[in-house]
């Protein structure tokens, strides 16, 4: 019976061999016997098409569309699917050469031979037209829709920032960017990028060896959907910003101006700059590389947020402030002026001729030096600190109070620090306990080793007028539908100085507009407080800084402007800020002569008459 | 002597070295199935060939720790081992994680085990203790009852899970049960139930029951006309013309829709390409397009455009298929013929009836799964998810058919102590 029973495992091999047997008989029949399932293999393709969600809408603060989209079309290729076309006419209808394109080729290749890339981006609408019709020619090749960013001004293009192809760096770090995938690179289309950006979707399609869509994988059950770029509203002010680059036409700078009471920001002009549309799509490259070759313009350069000046007198609002709050003059504090301030060894800070003693007020309306002088060695020199050194570190602290020294931290990149030097810096360079306040007294009238940015600027402005505090600047006033702005914006900072010191100086800063040194600031019906600046400059002419807020009561709009080369605050910075408070609060300006004369001067090329190119090298400002 | 009963002692290095062979191999082809450029080194933990590597290695370090155990321990613990994992399968049911419509895993330490896997080789250490046990006949209806009921209790419970791939693979065993006795009757019937149920799927019930009775009445003609025949003889008749319509019924009402679908998909009857017959559909292109020689390490196209889902795993198969062409794929399938063959002429050389039956039970259930496979991949089948053993993706499954196989070849090892 076992023996019987043993026999059985001949039918059981046999019962395996067979199934075996039965299994190479299918596959000779499958892989060799018949076509149909390699014909199959190369008629369908899946294509992953990417849904590239529309990118959120900018708006200026009056719903203005600053920025927005424009259909375009990418010539996508799979490297795999490319069956020997007739490379000559699909050159000819994208007009490249046969070696361009075997390059293309190869470099999509080596991206992956069986992903698409791109192959021509951002074909034109008409061009699109002709490929559609004989694209059918080309397997391999397909047509993916894309956007190119537009804006509706040719202005703000530092603010606005553009767009481009994520790169490699990008696309190692953050898993969302594919090859090709837009990125904001500068200004606000990358600090709100996620925002902007939506969420890509991804469609599959199933694609017969013609090239020819048919229909979706799957009905769509792996696809999904995009999602659209939350849009931003800006607090920009388009018109204003037109006007500011108008105002800033042939000379280097930059204008800012700040609603105090929001710490929005109006406008930010900096000069010379471009039309951003010139870095949208394929000729963004190529611009790009112009417009950063041009070392003498240097247009690609943000001056309103990264480049820092020495303050001059414009900081001497801030050592009143800080001496009043130290206690260390009142608003009746008078002091005489000799012409100057002696600092030893027979060196002196020169002041300009003008009646003396001055009070408080009168010695912002005039500028004097020996005043601000001596209240900077009053503060440093102030007795209810152990020495020089603490009483230094404190009034940095208070300075740094005002926003000074360090990134506002604002909604658009690349923000400079600006520069406040610390006592460690003077131990270096001194030596420890070899500095006093005559050695740095220089910082009491904004120059030296102090480096203030132009937004810093027209945040001193915004904290005057608000009489002690400021909301951080930001462009971007609402995201999307609901105000869901950063809690950052929205959060009072206070300085280090009490409300009722700031009186005597916005009374100074008004004299400085009606009788003091910027009375081209002048504006009827407005009360504007203001004070000049001038910026020393070791490589030239000197820069030309005005800061100003209007109205006085209730004010509404807080502005700095540098210009660079340019001599006196008086002489460019302070008209040009006047009639940018002009067009804000009245929406038109009525003194075409001076608008006329600001717009016409060159300060790059041209050359400044010589009354006000003269060799008083100590400002009269 | 003592000296030379090192743990590799008359192992059957046949065996071992097709157990290898085929584990490299789906190692190598897992690879190809996900390969792509941003991850190129074979050794990257993140990807699924990585982990298999990782899987093999402690796949290795498990076969020679059963090369360790006594070979005696199974035997004696069979039953204890096969009523811990009933019990797992109870207890899944309830707590375990749900995988791709299975509820059937443990989830340790970040790996999801699946208890049906290793429920496998304790039904068959169970069924061959029974089996080999004094007194025991599979031809008394008592004993015949016992064995199914240790193949089908777990089979049942697997089946509670929603994993009807692992629990048609219980079924297997019947080829132990039949080399252990059970009538050749039986065992024909079983397999032409299979068969009889497809075909009332495709064929109208009437006419399929029609034909059944032409034939009933021919046979009538050659056989002696006693009575006992002619009652057997309408017997089956009744019986079978009974099971078509049982089947047609139970595909429609206890079957899970998409198991239906896949039913109704294999015998042509639902030809939706995109749909329920897309992976079928994209199989056979994949495998087709491979030709004779195969398009070559890593130079699949279909497999590459993710056409084939689960393409590392259940449908391991169209990769060597696409990329290896028909030289691979037959050199696959003519592998796995050898390893049954030779562990059908290895159960046949042991002494002690148990580690025959056991090794009857391994062949039984690694060619199940190979036929269950394969036969899905090459649209023979339905789609029924389960993996190729020893090649598919998964630790899991790589570690329960390791461990299955090597309990075999410790018990050979010691053909000649045990009886
Ligand atoms: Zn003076």
């Amino acid at each position: 019976m076992e023996r019987l029973l043993a026999n059985r495992k001949y039918i059981i091999i046999g019962f395996f061999i067979l199934v075996g047997a039965l299994f190479l008989v299918r596959l000779f029949y499958v892989q060799i016997l018949v076509d149909k399932y390699i014909l199959s293999a190369n008629n369908n393709v899946l294509r992953y098409m990417t849904q590239y969600p529309a990118r959120g809408l900018v708006f200026d603060r009056f719903g203005k569309l600053l920025v927005y989209n424009e259909a375009a079309y990418d010539l996508m290729v799979v490297p795999r699917q490319v069956k020997n076309p007739d490379t000559s006419a699909l050159c000819q209808l994208i007009g490249i050469t046969t070696v361009e394109f075997r390059k293309r080729l190869e470099r999509a290749k080596q991206y992956s031979p069986y992903r698409p890339s791109i192959f021509e981006a951002q074909i034109t609408r008409e061009n699109y037209g002709y490929l559609e019709e004989k694209l059918f020619l080309f397997p391999g090749f397909f047509v993916q829709l894309r956007t190119l960013r537009k804006y509706s001004f040719p202005v703000a293009a530092h603010t606005l920032g553009y767009i481009g192809e994520a790169n490699p760096e990008v696309i190692a770090k953050n898993p969302y960017y594919k090859s090709g995938d837009y990125i904001g690179i500068s200004g606000i289309e990358k600090s709100y990028e996620e925002i902007l950006r939506g969420k890509k979707g991804m469609k599959i399609r199933v694609f017969d060896v013609l090239n020819r869509d048919k229909g979706n994988f799957r009905e769509g059950k792996y696809d999904t959907a995009s999602v659209a770029g939350t849009d931003l509203h800006s607090s920009m002010d388009a018109d204003l910003q037109i006007y500011g680059e108008l105002l800033m036409t042939n000379k280097k700078g930059s204008i800012v101006a700040i609603e105090p009471s929001t710490g929005e920001i109006l406008c930010i002009v900096s000069s010379p700059s471009y039309d951003p549309n010139l870095l949208v799509g394929n000729i963004r490259k190529k611009n790009y590389a112009l417009l950063l070759s041009d070392t003498i313009y240097n247009p690609l350069f943000n001056r309103a947020l990264m480049a820092s000046y020495p303050p001059g007198s414009t900081f001497k609002l801030v050592d009143a402030l800080i001496g009043q709050q130290e206690g260390v003059i009142t608003p009746d504090t008078r002091y005489g002026c000799p012409g100057g301030f002696s600092i030893g060894n027979g060196k002196m800070v020169a002041c300009h001729p003008h009646p003396s003693p001055l009070d408080l007020a009168g010695a912002i309306q005039i500028s004097c030096n020996t005043y601000f002088c001596r209240v900077f060695k009053s503060i440093i020199d102030n007795k209810s600190y152990v020495n020089t050194r603490t009483a230094f570190e404190n009034w940095r602290k208070n300075i740094l109070s005002f926003g000074f020294g360090k990134k506002l931290g604002i909604d658009i990149p690349n923000e400079l620090n600006g520069n406040i030097p610390t006592a460690n810096f003077y131990d270096k360079y001194h030596g420890k306990n070899r500095w006093r306040s005559m050695t740095i007294i220089s910082l009491g009238i904004g120059q030296g080793e102090i480096g203030i940015t132009p937004i810093q600027l027209a945040n001193l402005a915004a904290i005057i007028s608000n009489k002690g505090w400021f909301y951080t600047p930001h462009i971007i006033r609402a995201i999307g539908k609901n105000d869901s702005l950063n809690q950052a914006f929205m959060t009072k900072r206070h300085v280090n100085v009490d409300p009722s010191y700031f009186d005597v100086v916005i009374e100074g800063m008004s004299l400085v507009v009606t009788a003091g040194t910027a009375r081209g600031a002048k504006i009827d019906s407005i009360v504007v407080c203001g004070k000049t600046g001038t910026a020393q400059n070791p490589h030239g002419k000197n820069h030309s800084v005005f800061i100003a807020f209007a109205p006085r009561e209730n004010p509404k709009i807080a502005i700095s402007v540098v210009c660079e080369n340019a001599g006196f605050g008086s002489t460019w910075a302070a008209p040009i800020a006047s009639l940018m408070i002009e067009k804000y609060l009245k929406r038109k300006v009525t003194r075409k002569d001076v608008e006329e004369r600001m717009i016409n001067g060159n300060l790059i090329n041209g050359k400044l008459p010589e009354s006000e190119s003269g060799k008083r090298d100590i400002s009269q400002d | 002597m003592r000296a030379e009963k090192g743990i590799f002692h008359k192992i059957d290095w046949v065996l071992v070295g097709l157990y290898l062979a085929l584990v490299i191999t789906g190692w190598l082809n897992i690879y190809a199935a996900v390969y792509d450029e941003s991850h190129r080194s074979i050794f990257d933990f993140s990807q699924k060939y990585g982990k298999q590597l990782f899987f093999i290695l402690a796949a290795l370090i498990l076969a020679l720790g059963i090369l360790i155990i006594d070979p005696k321990f199974f035997s004696q613990f069979s039953y204890f081992i096969y009523g811990f994992f009933v019990l797992a399968l109870v207890v899944v049911i309830f707590s375990g994680r749900e995988i791709s419509g299975s509820k059937g895993w443990f989830a340790i330490g970040g790996f999801g085990v699946q208890p049906a896997e290793f429920a496998k080789m304790a039904t068959v250490l169970a069924l061959a203790k029974f089996l080999s046990s004094l007194d025991v006949d599979i031809r008394k209806g008592k004993d015949l009852l016992t064995a199914s009921a240790i193949i089908f209790i777990p089979a049942l419970i697997v089946l509670l899970q929603h994993d009807t791939g692992s629990a048609i693979v219980f079924f297997a065993l019947i080829i132990v049960l039949y080399r252990a006795g059970l009538s050749g009757y039986v065992f024909l019937a079983l397999i032409a139930l299979p068969v009889l149920g497809v075909l009332a799927l495709v064929v109208p019930k009437i006419i399929l029951a029609g034909a059944l009775l032409t034939l009933t009445l021919l046979l009538l003609l050659f056989i002696k006309r006693r009575l006992k025949n002619i009652l057997t003889l309408g017997a089956v008749f009744l019986v079978t013309v009974g099971f078509i319509f049982s089947v047609d019924y139970s595909v429609n009402h206890i079957l899970e829709k998409h198991q239906r679908d896949r039913i109704h998909v294999l015998l042509g009857q639902d030809i939706d390409l995109k749909g329920t017959g897309y992976n079928v559909n994209q199989s056979l292109i994949a495998i087709g397009s491979g030709k004779f020689f195969g398009k070559g390490f890593l130079q699949g196209t279909q497999t590459k455009y993710n056409f084939v889902p689960e393409q590392s795993t259940d449908f391991i198969f169209c990769t060597i298929g696409e990329e290896q062409g028909f030289l691979g794929a037959g050199l696959m399938v003519a592998l796995y013929t050898l390893l049954f063959i030779r562990l059908v002429l290895a159960a046949e050389r042991q002494r002690s009836k148990f580690a025959r039956f056991y090794g009857y039970g391994v062949a039984s259930i690694l060619f199940f799964h190979f036929t269950i496979n394969i036969g899905m991949t090459l649209g023979l089948l339905p789609v029924i998810g389960i993996p190729l053993p020893f090649v598919s993706y998964g630790g899991s499954s790589l570690w329960a058919f390791t461990i299955l196989l090597f309990i075999f070849i410790r018990q050979d090892s010691f053909r000649y102590q045990l009886v």
